[in-house]
């Protein structure tokens, strides 16, 4: 929800970056204040996994020009565990698999970590699986999931689960959702999306990426942002992403195209 | 994050210090006086020098073996000194009298030695290169009948025990290293747990090569009677030279019917430097004999140190019904080299055996498997199960597995699981994106992979373990 004055999360100016070697993002700006939902959508290859990947600080790529704040903080002076730790979080597109690293461990792990470096209490196992216990009910996530190893033989959609999950203990300022509705049948996102909305709040932002429509359906944004060859040449609000439904990216891209030949 | 964990991995090794005690030490060399020598330091009996002087003459026709996979130039074994004793007072009746030097040596060591270990309820047997020091709680043990000594004491004190089953389960022709071992081994640990006794606490040895250009070759010797059961941990460390040092021990342990050893081991000898520059031969043989019906002997190793390992400890399994475990985790770092696995020679009907093997390799290291499970004809009913999981961390290491099975019935169950993972930057920034160092991530991850071996450690041991595969491991991922 748009609030009037709230404080900004999020400041991108003119983010560039490249992976071995190849530009991919070329001067990306975004503004995200506190309260807000944003969605970016746009083409595969137009750079939003590059992007949420960056803000996460992915070593894999190379940031070439540009600022982020986060928080008023310069974001890229800040390693990712400390991006973590201050309320950065990603929600990844494909959560990795980690074979015999049991779920409960990790998730407590996490947890306290993240309470330690942000002065609060940590719990012992037993206050813990109350906690998570709580917080599964919202993903409607059975108890078994804390015996089982991270991610290992979880379907799509429970990968994504487990993700929201995480979400929901580490209670981010900044959430970002990569592609969190892809490999997800109609059930599953539901509760996935209802999970996200019960966390969103005046305090914390959301950034969406996405292909489709269908998830903002449940999440619904306040911007959408069309993203191509790694910058955002338009934002709207939420019927830009029916409007992109009913006729694709292009003419986005040759409407932007045309703007800029009748400025020049 | 890479800069952090290069610190990390950069410490020297903790235990890399010499103590400046003086050696009684024997000239570098052998042959038949050298043992003549080593045997009349120790004022054996005949029967003893005996054997020695046969392990010779065997070991003189031996080659060394070359099947193991791994490289390391050619031994010259008229280099190294057979004998290296710290100089002090022949008796030793109390902790006191013990060289105050020696004792801040295992101080420094984390031994916990005196009151620390009633505390922990141990009782240690300390190798100091090839000399037991002092063995603790020996009284309390003897109230139950427990014979727990050094190899020389139990040679003056028990040696009718010693002769009956010293080389029974490793016959000192079995192979080079054991022939060797046989014929210079200077001291080492003897435990005797009598009929029926459950022995009150995990016995604990903790072996450490002091002086450069000394091999360590100590033997230890365990025997449990009917109904008897023990658990004996032991701990190595070494410091660091330049040059390597051999070790090549021999353990026996010998089950009587329903009798039950568990033997725990945490190895760290040094592993030579982050350029694979000295470091300990570690070449070892260790084999029980599960003899008596229903009886179980169980092997536990947390290898880590060590330039180059070459270890089996194997089970036979003679009497129906006896039980063979295997758990170890095996990790190289840098430029080790380890070639280690078991043996399960099933012979006894319905005999039953488990392997669980870890290896981590990290660095430009490398860590190979290797194991044979063999069932006889008369071992009906026998079965196996083999799991055998390789880790690799980092884009130079290699991991190698080499299982060997020989089934010579038809009525005998065989099972061999294999896997082989990576700890990937993917894994680390997964971490990393929930607040989660690489040093902590590392940890976690390693302990899940060995969680099956680590829960078979006695407590203390266990949680040794963790933090020294953290340590080893830092800063070879990222």
């Amino acid at each position: 929800m748009i609030y009037p004055d709230s404080k900004i999360v999020l400041e991108v100016r003119g983010l560039c970056a490249s992976v071995n070697g190849t530009e991919i993002l070329k001067g990306l700006d975004l503004t995200v204040r506190r309260g807000e939902v944003h969605a970016i959508m746009g083409p595969n290859g137009s750079g939003k996994s590059t992007f949420s990947k960056i803000l996460a600080g992915h070593s894999a790529y190379e940031v070439t020009g540009g600022t982020v704040m986060f928080e008023g903080q310069n974001l890229f002076d800040m390693e990712p565990e400390e991006r973590a730790r201050a309320g950065v979080f990603l929600a990844f597109q494909y959560p990795i698999e980690i074979p015999g690293v049991i779920n409960s461990q990790f998730l407590r792990l996490t947890y306290n970590t993240v309470q330690t470096h942000r002065d609060k209490e940590e719990l012992d196992p037993l206050e813990f699986d109350d906690y998570v216990r709580e917080k599964m009910k919202l993903l409607e996530m059975s108890p078994d999931f804390l015996e089982r190893s991270v991610n290992e033989g979880f379907s799509g959609g429970e990968k994504k689960r487990n993700e929201i999950l995480q979400m929901a203990m580490l209670d981010p300022r900044l959430a970002i959702l990569d592609e969190t509705d892809s490999g997800l049948d109609i059930d599953a996102l539901r509760i996935v999306a209802n999970g996200v909305n019960q966390l969103a709040g005046k305090d914390n932002a959301i950034v969406m990426v996405t292909h489709y429509q269908r998830l903002l359906n449940y999440i619904v944004p306040d911007y959408v942002h069309v993203m191509e060859a790694g910058r955002i040449i338009k934002t709207g609000d939420k019927e830009l992403a029916l409007e992109l439904e009913a006729r694709g990216y292009d003419w986005v891209g040759a409407e932007c195209k045309a703007a800029s030949e009748a400025a020049a | 994050m890479s800069a952090t964990l290069q610190n990390l991995v950069n410490q020297p090794y903790k235990h890399g210090f010499v103590t400046s005690i003086e050696s009684d030490v024997a000239p570098k060399g052998l042959n038949a006086d050298t043992i003549r020598m080593i045997s009349a330091k120790k004022k054996e009996p005949e029967w003893l020098l005996e054997f020695r002087l046969k392990s010779y003459e065997a070991w003189l026709k031996m080659e060394e073996p070359t099947w193991p996979n791994v490289h390391y130039p050619k031994i010259d074994f008229q280099e190294i000194s057979y004998y290296s004793a710290p100089k002090q007072k022949p008796k030793l009746k109390s902790m006191d009298e013990v060289d105050p030097e020696l004792l801040r040596t295992f101080e420094k060591l984390g031994v916990p030695l005196h009151e620390r270990m009633a505390l922990a309820g141990v009782a240690v047997d300390v190798i100091f290169d090839s000399v037991s020091v002092a063995t603790t709680y020996k009284d309390k043990l003897a109230e139950v009948g427990i014979i727990f000594c050094s190899m020389s004491e139990a040679v003056q004190d028990h040696p009718e025990l010693v002769q009956k089953y010293l080389g029974t389960v490793i016959p000192s022709t079995d192979n080079f290293y054991a022939a060797l071992n046989s014929a210079v081994f200077t001291d080492g640990s003897f435990c005797y747990i009598p009929k029926g006794v459950k022995c009150p606490m995990d016995l604990s040895t903790y072996f450490r090569i002091n002086t450069e250009e000394s091999g360590q070759f100590e033997r230890t010797l365990i025997v449990a009677e009917e109904g008897a059961s023990v658990s004996y941990l032991e701990g190595c460390t070494a410091p660091a030279f330049s040059s390597n040092q051999l070790h090549a021990a021999v353990v026996e342990l010998v089950a009587l019917d329903n009798a039950d050893i568990k033997y725990s081991t945490v190895q760290n000898w040094y592993a030579g430097d982050e350029k694979g520059v000295g470091g300990i031969y570690n070449f070892v043989t260790k084999r029980g004999l599960a003899k008596g019906v229903n009886s179980r002997i169980s092997w536990t190793q947390v290898e880590t140190g060590s330039a180059i390992t070459w270890k089996y400890p194997s089970c036979v399994l003679l009497g129906d019904n006896s039980v063979g475990e295997f758990y170890s985790v095996a990790v190289t770092n840098h430029y080790q080299q380890a070639d280690t696995g078991t043996k399960m020679i099933h012979i006894g009907k319905n005999t039953r055996s488990t392997i669980v093997s870890k290896g981590i390799s990290a660095g430009h290291s490398n860590n190979s498997y290797r194991g044979l499970v063999k069932v006889a004809p008369s071992a009906t009913g026998a079965r196996n199960y083999s799991q055998c999981d390789s880790m690799l961390v980092g884009h130079h290491s290699g991991a190698h597995t080499f299982p060997y099975i020989q089934v010579a019935n038809n009525c005998s169950q065989v099972e061999h699981e294999a896997s082989t993972s990576k700890i990937g930057e993917d894994q680390l920034f997964y971490f990393a994106q929930r607040g989660i160092d690489a040093e902590a991530a590392v940890s976690m991850i390693i302990n899940g992979f060995c969680k099956d071996v680590f829960q078979q450690l006695p407590m203390e041991f266990a949680v040794e373990a963790t933090a020294l595969l953290s340590f080893k491991l830092e800063g070879s991922v990222g």
